[in-house]
């Protein structure tokens, strides 16, 4: 009986000190959620139709491309819907030369034809796979981005929508410089210029006699004054086909130009590079927009062959270029975002929150043990030590697991306290009445425990079963507290039947006839 | 030492009065509510709930015709207590779910500040959620409700009777209900974390009847003679000193949380106290007492009257 109870000791202690080492120090090893810390959360959601939009349109710009090629120039090609384009004019004579073209698209669309004119839809399972995709690069380049911007434990998660993504950035405060970089598109572009500037769309449109042709596209950009001006919008005519994009970039950094303005440094991959170099050789004293979502930042005019090294200016202000660098290191998003929800909390707020909370809590738990001591004297005191290891088993396996500590759950610990609180007073109020019929102090103890350990049982599957739920549908901190109510509750039986029983075992042991205990 | 020595209170007797005064509280609650509406916070309804801190002291005036040209039903409160000169700002729901247009309803509360030229103050919270993720939370959370009810529900049919759960599930659904009624009557809006709290409540008045009700059967173990009345009023009044006791903790645990844990819990912590006090009660008047009247019905239909004789009056020993 002795060495059984002194295992029992060990092992308790041992749970102790596991449980301390692993929450030791708390300021390093206890993650603090955004609502102490302070921070930016944003949910977005990707507008996955882009990507299926895109898709219909590359498939279209390539075959309309592939059909001029073939020399079959009456036949048109419209984009009708983001899902569906309709090819229209193929002369029966080049009816099999076109149907060789569609190899490559075949898979991707189902087609219906009529009298020389097709109409292709995308294949639902296909439009299903382009939009989770899209949610899964998009989710890759917001992290590659937050990554950049050097926030300590940033979350970048899918949201419970299937096309929501969970940001949060702790210790972040600058939220509309957060949100920029993490929304914009970052679609390099880099294409020759036909015409222009125009001062505006009606202008480029005259030149081509309001004809223009379907490889070229009008687009806008920033006019390129002295520093100072106030620049204004003007009118590019370029080339739809880029020369390059953004996915032929190695890397890009930020620099200065030759007047010691912040600029953009660029340089190209291999396979980029032979392109670029290409087509600058090509167009030696044209201009080159470079245009970056669907937006001319500048257009430089083409001096000579230019191989893997470029530089953007526009009217940067140096934390721009910064950032644009950032965003073209990390890739273009595949569609763009909107926000659903933004929650930000100042780092004042959250440090009075955690004082708040800590203060509350130290509160409470003062006064509840306070009562125990008074009401049950001396095995008070076991309620107390049973309390105590139940807080320190928590923290230790909140750390353990890496579960974030958020203000709700705080009040998770409040609630421990109560249920372990709960459990101890089920126990002794037992012990009491078992008392009362004289059966032994020893007797009383083990029968007490006995009898009530079901009920402890009981309630705690059935707080299980509550807090299981809260964690499946709740949210963020909802979470926090579902979590630190779980750990609690598993913890909770443990030191209420298992650490307060050896307690009185102890006290029990010391003494060989027991009628009385003090309780 | 020891609260009440062997009590012996005929709680049962009391069961109609009670269900009556519940009914009464629940039923006033609902009146508010189709008078008011249901207190949606930012969370559930969508909108933009912004904290700013001024460096000087700024009369609520001031704040309120600063502010007075941004269209819609805005909510201006203090955050806290005065000497924090913090201002808590509530704009509804605006404008399509634009990426841009989201921010749109802070960037015009601040803007407008700035022109009333009110004394400098600083943003300390931000919280904007559009109407889709209010759409969604609200669901989640009517899911999380029912569903931790129903798998309550079935533990305890599992291991009681299945009288005994209706009992539970009813007793926990009042307390819901009545703490809905008076987060309105004390104009507490409906947050996470005050449905966090809500369903806490739930596990609590729950983890309550459970105790009640191990107790009433293991004493139907060793008393198949008497009336499931008698048992029933037996077993709560020999668990009465661990719910006061329990009670009495976890209040001033939560008491103190409301008093000190600071503006963002006070919601948290008002539900919580509503929620205990009514769980008690519940406990001891409601979940038994239904409990009590379906087995009485279904004892009756079955015709087996005679094995469970309605010697209700019968006193605990």
């Amino acid at each position: 009986m002795a060495k059984n109870l002194r295992w029992k000791v060990l092992l308790i202690v041992g749970v102790i000190a596991l449980a301390i080492y692993s929450f030791y120090p708390p300021d390093k090893k206890v993650r603090l959620g955004l609502d102490l810390k302070g921070g930016v959360h944003l949910v977005l959601r990707v507008q996955t139709e882009d990507a299926v939009r895109l898709e219909t349109q590359t498939t279209a710009d390539r075959l309309r491309e592939q059909l001029r090629t073939q020399g079959i120039t009456n036949a048109t090609v419209t984009v009708v819907s983001p899902t569906e384009f309709r090819v229209e004019n193929i002369p029966p004579d080049k009816d099999p030369a076109f149907r060789n073209l569609l190899t490559d698209i075949d898979p991707v669309f189902n087609r219906s034809s009529g009298a020389g004119s097709y109409t292709f839809t995308m294949r639902p399972n296909i439009a299903v796979q382009l939009r989770d995709e899209s949610v899964t690069q998009a989710l890759q380049t917001i992290e590659r981005r937050v990554n950049e911007l050097g926030v300590a434990e940033p979350i970048v998660a899918r949201h419970t929508g299937a096309d929501q993504i969970l940001v949060q950035l702790p210790g972040v405060t600058d939220v509309q410089r957060a949100k920029e970089i993490i929304r914009s598109t970052a679609l390099l572009e880099l294409k020759i210029v036909e015409q222009g500037p125009f001062p505006d769309e009606a202008a480029a449109r005259q030149a081509y006699n309001n004809n223009l042709p379907p490889d070229l596209q009008i687009v806008p950009g920033t006019s390129e004054g002295a520093p100072g001006d106030r620049p204004g919008t003007v009118y590019y005519v370029v080339r739809r086909v880029p020369a390059v994009t953004g996915r032929d970039l190695r890397t890009a950094r930020q620099s200065l130009d030759e007047n010691g303005r912040p600029a953009v440094s660029f340089s190209m991959n291999k396979e980029g590079a032979g392109k670029f170099g290409a087509v600058t050789q090509a167009n030696i004293n044209r201009q080159l927009a470079i245009v970056l979502d669907n937006r001319v930042v500048s257009a430089p005019r083409i001096e000579e062959r230019i191989n893997d090294e470029g530089r953007i200016h526009g009217n940067f202000t140096s934390e721009e270029a910064a950032d644009l660098a950032l965003k073209l290191r990390s890739g273009a998003l595949p569609a763009s975002l909107t926000y659903l929800e933004e929650r930000t909390v100042g780092p004042s707020l959250g440090q009075e929150s955690i004082r708040a909370g800590v203060l509350a809590s130290i509160g409470g738990l003062v006064l509840v043990m306070l009562f125990m001591l008074f009401y049950y004297r001396l095995a008070g005191i076991n309620a107390l030590v049973s309390i105590v290891v139940n807080l320190f088993l928590l923290l230790g396996l909140m750390a353990y697991i890496g579960a974030t500590m958020t203000l709700p759950g705080i009040a998770g610990f409040i609630l421990t306290i109560g249920m372990g609180v709960d459990s101890n007073v089920l126990i002794f109020e037992r012990i009491k009445e078992e008392l009362q019929t004289a059966k032994g102090a020893r007797q009383a103890v083990s029968a007490g425990f006995d009898r009530v350990f079901l009920t402890i049982l009981d309630t705690h599957v059935a707080s299980l079963i509550a807090a299981g739920f809260l964690f499946q549908f709740g949210t963020g901190p909802i979470r926090g507290f579902a979590m630190t109510l779980t750990i609690g509750l598993l913890s909770n039986v443990f030191t209420a039947v298992f650490v307060s029983r050896t307690l009185f075992e102890l006290i029990l042991s010391r003494r060989r006839q027991v009628a009385t205990l003090s309780i | 030492m020891q609260i009440l020595r062997n009590p012996n209170y005929n709680f049962i007797r009391w069961r109609w009065q009670a269900i009556a005064l519940s009914a009464i509280v629940i039923m006033a609650g609902f009146v508010m509510i189709a008078a008011r509406g249901l207190p949606l916070g930012i969370d559930f309804s969508g909108g933009t709930l912004m904290v700013i801190k001024f460096e000087q002291n700024v009369h609520e005036d001031a704040v309120r015709s600063a502010i007075s040209g941004i269209p819609g039903d805005k909510v201006i409160q203090p955050y806290g207590d005065p000497s924090e000169r913090a201002w808590l700002i509530r704009l509804p729901l605006g404008g399509p779910e634009q990426g841009t247009s989201l921010e749109q309803g802070a960037q015009a509360v601040v803007n407008a500040l700035q022109q009333a030229n009110v004394g400098k103050f600083e943003v300390i919270s931000q919280e904007i959620v559009g109407p889709v993720i209010g759409r969604d939370l609200q669901l989640k959370g009517i899911y999380a409700t029912l569903a931790s009810i129903v798998g309550i529900t079935a533990y305890i049919a599992l291991r009681f009777r299945f009288a005994f759960a209706v009992g539970a599930i009813v007793a926990t659904l009042h307390d819901v209900l009545v703490t809905i009624a008076f987060l309105t009557f004390f104009g507490y809006d409906l947050s996470l974390n005050v449905v966090a709290a809500i369903l806490t409540i739930t596990g609590y008045s729950v983890n309550d009847t459970i105790v009640i009700f191990d107790r009433v059967r293991e004493n139907l173990r060793g008393m198949r003679r008497e009336s499931l009345e008698h048992v029933v009023n037996l077993s709560v009044n020999q668990t009465l000193g661990r719910t006061i006791i329990t009670a009495g903790t976890t209040f001033l645990a939560v008491f103190s949380l409301f008093l000190f844990g600071g503006e963002v819990l006070r919601g948290f912590a008002f539900t919580m106290l509503v929620g205990i006090v009514s769980g008690t009660y519940s406990t001891v008047f409601i979940a038994a007492a239904i409990a009590i009247i379906l087995t009485g019905k279904q004892a009756k239909r079955r015709g087996t009257t005679a094995a469970k004789p309605a010697a209700g009056g019968r006193k605990a020993s």
